[in-house]
């Protein structure tokens, strides 16, 4: 509980979790409140917002409601934010152990593939990737993660060099454990801590990269995105603006929330490791 | 500066590998591009069964892998990128034609970002947890989670549409037969909006850096040391802390390169700018993957060069680096 009241001190973690849960709970109700198809038809097109009450932020090109695929596109912004960066945390503890624990030949080799990831810009690599599998939810998640595990990867390396040194560690191997079991038993999961930190910045990379592959036309097609509202509306950008404003402040909104909420966690975990 | 020779050697040495995986790589997503070359030409050009085969065996397209994989190695080493399907040109060809416009534009908007980011984080740095301080440290993670491309949008509507201060898009002004200064002037005004959307966000990153680079480096002692001294708090400012949380900044600067490269791509697309980043999101359109891979290829060259340069810089702005490889 102590962790939680230090979580809430600062006023920008508040913050920060308030937009968050919000933004959770607009994703869980979308369905609940906009049931069907948020790509159908809903009114007029090019409806501007705050006139009709029953289409409070107005329709788009193709007089879908607006609102409705704000809702449904938090959804998506969050699924694939989440996941990418779940699964850039995972291949890049899992790298970064093997690299840090096994050492020699094989951390040379791992590290100079993590360094040719690096040297990739990681949205062209995601661009390609994307395009040659082609979009769907899995492939963009992978698309991203493929992009974003090089850091997760260079900090586990790091922490597991310095623990594989440790006595519990000596302990492990004198007791007859396998090394792999060792390194993903013992080693990995007290080199979490660090990695885990990053993951909000993870996180937040991951949903504007998604945002710009679907501006780009590469996202699902199936699924409304923020990014996709956003390249809908530049067609009109002229006449109607907030189409595309609309989408981007959410976006902002999201990605500074995360922020937010990451630097809350760090802070309120720093304060307590200077304090013991 | 020889000092810093060895270092730089083996940075050569390493990179050679790293490029290396990033050409297998880069191969391997071309065999998993469905279709190959020859399909490609003849959608474009049209033949028959026998053509087909006779141009898979021409190309050395009905080999094993890894003669591909060699022969791909092979016409790398020439140069030679192949050839664009969406262009009927040879990428390389292509790819320098747009790479001017593409390293101008990272280049203005690297100026921009680190110069403007330095100032403003030392400005907030010199008073850590100040008024100014904070409200800057807030006011750059708001535009650090603002998206490059909706940024860039937000300029147009306000200062191309609106106020129509600016050009709208496009590199220069389409058949104006400007030679010489007026050219230039007027591919500079066409360059303000590109080079802000994307010099924006990366300048959150440079300020939060500095800033925080300097709240750690009033805490040593070597302030103290000059606060006793009686030196005045300006010199203490720029002199002593600033100029030590500079060098991870100048870091930064090559690490940050590729991800400006990628960032590139939307604004160039949003912007009309015809450099690199656009003719990536052409070869995505065109589903032109040979062209894409070249594309990416060129960019992880590019980052390598960028990166080797900023040790450089590191080695001669930094006297420990490679002093303990040259004495002993």
């Amino acid at each position: 509980m102590n962790r939680l009241r230090r979580f809430f001190c600062t006023p920008e973690a508040v913050a920060g979790a308030a937009i968050l849960a919000s933004l959770i709970a607009m994703a869980l109700a979308a369905p609940l409140i906009f049931p069907g198809d948020p790509q159908a038809i809903a009114g007029p097109a090019l409806l501007p917002p705050f006139h009709d009450w029953s289409l409070p932020l107005g329709t788009d090109r193709l007089g879908r409601d607006v609102l409705a695929e704000l809702f449904h596109g938090a959804r998506t912004s969050l699924a694939v934010g989440l996941a990418a960066a779940a699964a850039a945390l995972l291949i890049g503890a899992i790298v970064g152990t093997l690299a840090g624990f096994a050492g020699g030949l094989i951390d040379e080799v791992l590290m100079r593939v993590t360094d040719a990831f690096q040297t990739v810009p990681s949205f062209l690599l995601a661009l390609a990737f994307v395009s040659i599998v082609g979009p769907s939810l899995g492939v963009v998640v992978a698309a991203i993660a493929l992009g974003a595990w090089t850091g997760p990867a260079r900090v586990a390396r790091a922490e597991v060099l310095s623990i594989r040194e440790r006595d519990y560690v000596a302990g492990a191997r004198v007791i007859g454990m396998y090394p792999l079991e060792i390194a993903f038993r013992e080693v990995l999961p007290n080199a979490l801590p660090p990695v885990l930190a990053l993951s909000s910045v993870i996180v937040a990379a991951a949903i504007l990269t998604e945002a710009a592959l679907s501006f780009l036309g590469l996202g699902d097609p199936n699924r409304v995105t923020w990014g996709g509202m956003i390249a809908e509306g530049r067609t009109v950008l002229r006449t109607a603006p907030f189409l595309s404003i609309v989408p981007g402040v959410a976006l902002v909104l999201t990605v500074l929330g995360v922020y937010l909420a990451g630097e809350g966690v760090v802070e309120s975990t720093a304060v307590r490791r200077s304090l013991s | 500066m020889t000092r810093a020779l060895p270092l730089l050697r083996r940075r050569l040495v390493g990179s050679i590998f790293v490029l290396l995986i990033v050409i297998i790589g880069s191969f391997l997503l071309l065999e998993a591009a469905p279709g190959d070359a020859v399909d490609a030409y003849i959608v474009s050009t049209g033949g028959d069964a026998g053509m087909i085969e006779l141009l898979r065996h021409r190309w050395g397209l009905d080999q094993s892998e890894l003669t591909r994989l060699a022969n791909y190695l092979w016409a790398l080493l020439h140069l030679d990128l192949g050839q664009s399907v969406t262009f009927s040109r040879p990428i390389r060809d292509i790819i320098l034609e747009r790479l001017p416009t593409t390293l101008i534009l990272m280049g203005s908007a690297t100026a921009l970002s680190f110069g403007l980011g330095s100032a403003l984080g030392i400005y907030a740095g010199a008073r850590p947890g100040s008024v100014r301080d904070r409200f800057l440290s807030i006011g750059s993670l708001a535009l650090y989670a603002v998206p490059g491309f909706w940024l860039g949008l937000v300029l147009i509507v306000v200062f191309a549409v609106d106020l129509r201060w600016l050009p709208i898009g496009g590199i220069e002004t389409i058949a104006s037969a400007k030679t010489g200064l007026p050219r230039a002037a007027d591919i500079a005004t066409h360059l303000v909006l590109p080079v802000s959307a994307l010099g924006f966000i990366y300048l959150a990153l440079y300020l939060r850096m500095m800033r925080a680079g300097m709240a750690e480096a009033w805490r040593q002692e070597f302030v103290l040391a000059a606060r006793a001294r009686g030196l005045t708090r300006r010199r203490i400012v720029f002199a002593h802390v600033a100029r030590n949380a500079l060098l991870p900044l100048v870091t930064m600067l090559g690490l940050q390169s590729a991800q400006m490269l990628g960032g590139s791509v939307v604004i160039e697309s949003v912007f009309a700018v015809p450099g690199l980043g656009r003719l990536a999101q052409e070869a995505v359109a065109g589903r032109d993957t040979p062209l894409l891979l070249g594309i990416i290829l060129v960019s992880a060259v590019l980052v390598i060069a960028i990166n080797l340069l900023v040790d450089l810089a590191y080695a001669f702005l930094d006297p420990r680096v490679g002093a303990g490889e040259a004495s002993a």
